[in-house]
């Protein structure tokens, strides 16, 4: 176990790197910051110079990114063009994003694993056969339409939640912009629940189970479900940095001032710290997600734990 | 009478249509006896003891007629939950494949344990204890410390082995054991196939041991039952089975094994595949792979002749067949 | 041969999981969806057949994988109206006057918002523009970035993950730990970083990054299935024979490792016109003067309280579209699997 978890930590440094460096070329190589801060005045000469230095933009750019890594490291992220602390915009923007996120997981857990569930052990009945097109709608619905749709007919034609949230992104504001988020994944979460419990159904060692004569209760909770929902909890734990990532959308149509928020001012006013600082650490997020998910299907599986 | 299976139907709805897996089987186990029933992969050996166990999947099986009676009562009558108390307690079945027959998340001590809290009612710690002894019992090394153990950390035969020891757990009075060594080296069949005699012995349990294995059977089985396409063509003592087969299909089950004594010459061979079950053959299901097959077999389904007080077959020419005479016409 | 006893459930099992450093979860739950279809089309032939309760079929002639599912195919509604609405989309892709003389790009302030009128079905935008037109218009943008998106990942993704599997060794390794590089680079966030500072009014850069973040998965599962395939009997036997790789790999690996790729892409394609939707709404895609569902969407969004009709049909349009292209993909995966019938 202690080998696995070393392995897998050292997989992940090739990664991050080739990940934030790719980034950084896009953010740093593509567009010029300096020219994009001006607008369109004709930028001052010295001060233009100043800024180049202080983000040791004349630098090449290979060391351009060793400064702005050994920066991070030390907690540094830099500062966005209006003066504030990327750090400081961190720590108003993720935990808002981080509780949207969080009501999105524990939508998707709650629904979409009860309707697969559900829906696997009633195999080919019509509950399963409904459910299955239905999915397949959620899923082919883009997540910026569906956001749209529910705010319209929820929010404004029938009045039942607030369409927009406000500054504080209370919990329960974000049940709303949660479901949006969480849609696409949760029809994902179903289907993949509903494969694996059909599967399992199946499975000599469930046949095993009722040959020995456990109550059907039994069989299902100690043997069919624990076995059947290993995959769907590791899917659920690196959907988790999945849907930071992806949260910029819902947060754009709900106006929620999160990290997608902030993600989508620095683009627009090509605000390279904040991008790359915020991107940075959402690709930290999501690799720390997809490690945890390989510990926790350690845990849930004997098989991985003493391989 | 321990189990009578009497004109058992079962089918099974496919693509291809309705599956005919068992067609009017009937046998019976007596206490302490073991039968063998044999059978190609097919024949619906493993159907019927699903049938008997209330394992089969349904859909898409259907249990389409019959009787199943196990220490008299009529299992097929029995609800669900009455039936339940049966299946573990009172008669236990041991799979081919033990790996994917164990769930690979539980412990086996777990798993094995189950079975005592679950009938018994007993507390973990006793069940836990009751668990280690039953491995002791089946000769496992180590039991205490290997009972923490997942399946997939044992060895082919060990694995058997605590399916055997899951089988016996409760002391039941009938075990249905599917190709219980099939799956294993064939060092280790013989000492399986051995604990599993010995077990029977000493618990007195009837034993209904499906095999496609000619040479396991003779030496543990009383009886034998030998299916084709669905049904019984053939029950007799094991022993006048080998001597003098009453069924083709038997004949040539017999025929087609290696034996030194005859070492150079061709080996025997039943021409043809069994038939597909959604399309078995009018008359004697067996008849177009039969050398004594005449005009009357391709049209009356043969009943089950009896040969002796003991002995059956379903072969219109049994007698021909008992007494070897020699093929009358070439085909 | 007691050994396939010993490994074979555990390695093929429903968690089998030779998981990468990443999870390919950074493109969205449809294409999870493909993604994991396409891995149990993978162990298609490794599942244990002829057990007693499935009984063997007729003993007629074996029928292929491809003709079998072709039967299959033509039997499924689901396939026949996909295909339909498929080739629909693709007929008013090329020739939108089929169904419209109105310019897309021709509106009337004075008309802004009105909804529907006696030739103008669906109402006009906020610029006066024929909210119907622009809609029929819309599946030329969508498609066209849909199909030339998979066709490059499908093609540089099966290429580089198929020599990957079947070779192995360091180009292998650099071939997954690249691909890992590209999966932690959450997709809409790597639109906007790259796509923004794109002038461009083509669809080229579109499909570009589309086809930059999409290969990997592709890569993926073709590198998965080469290996599945490359271990079968017959291409041992092959090789043994001395095969020269090249022969091995297009005579015996490729036509049976195509399967789970062609799953993929099929589903991938409408994922990528979702992509292709999501980014033009944020404003980084397709850029006007090209007819773009997402833009629009993106433009009737603020007036949904007032024109909602505005919004509905190109947001209908496009879902349909995305429906369409993944329907497909089930019901081919449906047809190529035969287990799970």
């Amino acid at each position: 176990m202690g080998r696995y978890v070393v392995r897998r930590l050292l997989q992940m440094i090739p990664v991050f790197i080739g990940t934030t460096l790719l980034i950084f070329l896009m953010v740093y190589a593509l567009g010029d910051p300096v020219a994009a801060l001006f607008g369109d005045k004709a930028p001052d000469p010295a001060t233009a110079a100043r800024i180049r230095e202080d983000l040791h933009l004349d630098e090449p750019l290979w060391k351009q990114y060793l400064l702005y890594m050994g920066a991070i490291f030390r907690g540094d992220f830099g500062t966005a063009f209006n003066g504030q602390r990327v750090t400081e915009l961190m720590a108003t923007a993720f935990p808002v994003t981080l509780r949207l996120t969080l009501v999105a997981v524990v939508i998707e857990i709650v629904v979409g694993i009860t309707l697969g569930v559900v829906s696997g052990l009633k195999r080919g009945r019509p509950l399963d056969t409904g459910l299955l097109v239905v999915t397949l709608v959620v899923i082919s619905v883009p997540t910026f339409v569906s956001g749209y749709l529910l705010q319209f007919l929820l929010g404004v034609k029938w009045g039942w939640v607030s369409p927009s949230v406000s500054s504080d992104a209370r919990l329960d504001e974000l049940i709303l912009p949660g479901v949006v988020l969480a849609l696409v994944s949760l029809a994902y979460v179903t289907r993949l629940s509903r494969t694996s419990i059909a599967e399992n159904t199946r499975a000599d060692y469930v046949r095993t189970a009722i040959a020995k004569g456990l109550p059907r209760h039994r069989v299902i909770t100690r043997h069919l479900l624990r076995n059947s929902l290993i995959p769907v909890v590791t899917f659920i734990g690196a959907d988790v940095g999945a849907l930071m990532g992806g949260a910029i959308v819902t947060e754009r149509i709900f106006n929620i001032h999160g990290v997608g928020y902030q993600l989508y001012q620095g683009i627009l006013r090509n605000n390279s710290p904040t991008v790359v600082g915020f991107v940075t650490i959402l690709v930290i997020v999501f690799l720390v997600a997809n490690l945890l998910v390989d510990l926790l299907y350690a845990v849930l599986d004997p098989r991985i734990r003493y391989a | 009478m321990l189990l009578e299976v009497r004109d058992l139907h079962v089918e099974f709805r496919t693509r291809e249509g309705i599956a005919k897996a068992v067609n009017g089987v009937t046998y019976s186990v007596d206490e302490g006896e073991t039968l063998a029933v044999l059978g190609e992969s097919g024949s619906g050996k493993s159907v019927t003891a699903q049938a008997v166990m209330g394992i089969l999947d349904t859909p898409p099986g259907r249990i389409t007629g019959g009787r199943i009676l196990f220490q008299g009562r009529d299992l097929l009558t029995l609800k669900e939950d009455e039936r339940r108390k049966v299946r573990g307690a009172r008669m236990a079945m041991v799979f081919q494949d033990a790996l994917s027959a164990l769930n690979p998340v539980l412990t086996v001590g777990d798993q094995l344990a189950e079975m005592f809290t679950v009938h018994r009612g007993a507390s973990r710690k006793d069940a836990r204890a009751k668990a280690v002894e039953l491995m002791d019992r089946v000769r496992i090394p180590a039991a205490r410390e290997r009972a923490g153990q997942y399946p997939h950390q044992f060895s082919g035969g060990m694995r058997q082995r605590i399916m055997i020891a899951m089988a016996m757990a409760l002391e039941p009075a009938l075990i249905i054991a599917d190709e219980p060594t099939t799956a294993l080296d064939v060092t280790v069949q013989a000492q399986v196939m051995e604990l599993l005699a010995e077990l029977r012995r000493e618990l007195r349990m009837g034993l209904v041991l499906i095999t496609h294995d000619l040479g396991v059977v003779a030496d543990v089985a009383d009886r034998i039952a030998v299916m084709y396409a669905g049904r019984i063509v053939e029950t007799a003592p094991v022993h006048d089975l080998y001597r003098a087969p009453a069924h083709p299909y038997t004949q040539g089950l017999l025929d087609s094994i290696p034996r030194l004594d005859r070492k150079g010459r061709e080996l025997y061979a039943i021409s043809g595949l069994p038939p597909s079950l959604t399309a078995i053959p009018t008359g004697c299901p067996f008849h177009p792979r039969c050398p004594r097959a005449r005009d009357v077999c391709r049209t009356d389904d043969p009943p089950l002749y009896e040969v002796s007080a003991d002995r059956r077959s379903a072969c219109h020419f049994w007698r021909e067949t008992l007494r070897k005479e020699p093929l009358d016409a070439p085909r | 041969m007691p050994e396939p006893y010993e490994k074979g459930p555990y390695e093929k099992g429903p968690y089998e999981n030779p998981r990468e450093a990443i999870a390919p979860t950074g493109a969205g739950g449809a294409m999870d969806l493909a993604m994991s279809e396409a891995e149990t089309l993978d162990k298609r032939e490794t599942e244990p057949t002829g057990e007693e309760g499935t009984p063997p079929g007729p003993g007629g002639r074996p029928r292929s994988l491809w003709t079998d599912a072709w039967h299959q195919l033509r039997r499924n509604p689901v396939f026949l109206v996909s295909s339909l609405l498929i080739a629909f989309l693709v007929l008013i892709a090329i020739w939108p006057q089929v169904l419209t003389d109105a310019d897309p790009l021709r509106c009337d302030l004075a008309k802004s918002q009105e909804g529907s009128e006696p030739g103008h079905p669906f109402g006009y935008d906020t610029q006066g523009c024929d909210v119907y037109a622009r809609t029929v218009h819309g599946a030329r943008a969508s498609i066209t970035v849909g199909i030339a998106a998979t066709l490059g990942a499908a093609l540089l993704g099966s290429l580089l993950g198929g020599l990957a599997g079947f070779f192995g060794g360091w180009g292998d390794a650099l071939l997954s730990r690249t691909a890992d590089v590209f999966f932690g680079i959450p997709v809409v966030l790597g639109g906007l970083v790259f796509l923004s500072v794109v002038t461009s009014t083509t669809v080229w850069p579109v499909v570009g990054f589309i086809v930059l973040l999409g290969w990997p998965q592709i890569a993926r599962i073709a590198r998965g299935s080469v290996i599945t395939a490359a271990q079968h009997d017959y291409v041992q036997a092959a090789r043994s024979l001395g095969a020269g790789s090249g022969r091995l790999l297009l005579r015996h690996v490729a036509p049976n490792a195509v399967a789970p790729v062609i799953v993929v892409a099929t589903i991938a394609l409408g994922t990528y016109i979702a992509l292709e939707a999501t980014l033009s709404f944020l404003g980084v895609g397709l850029r006007p003067p090209t007819v773009s569902w997402g833009i629009d969407i993106s433009n009737a969004a603020p007036q949904i309280r007032n024109a909602p009709h505005m919004l509905l049909w190109p947001a209908g349009a496009l879902s349909l579209t995305v429906l369409a292209f993944i329907m497909l993909g089930d019901a081919v995966r449906d047809a190529l699997d035969p287990k799970l019938r």
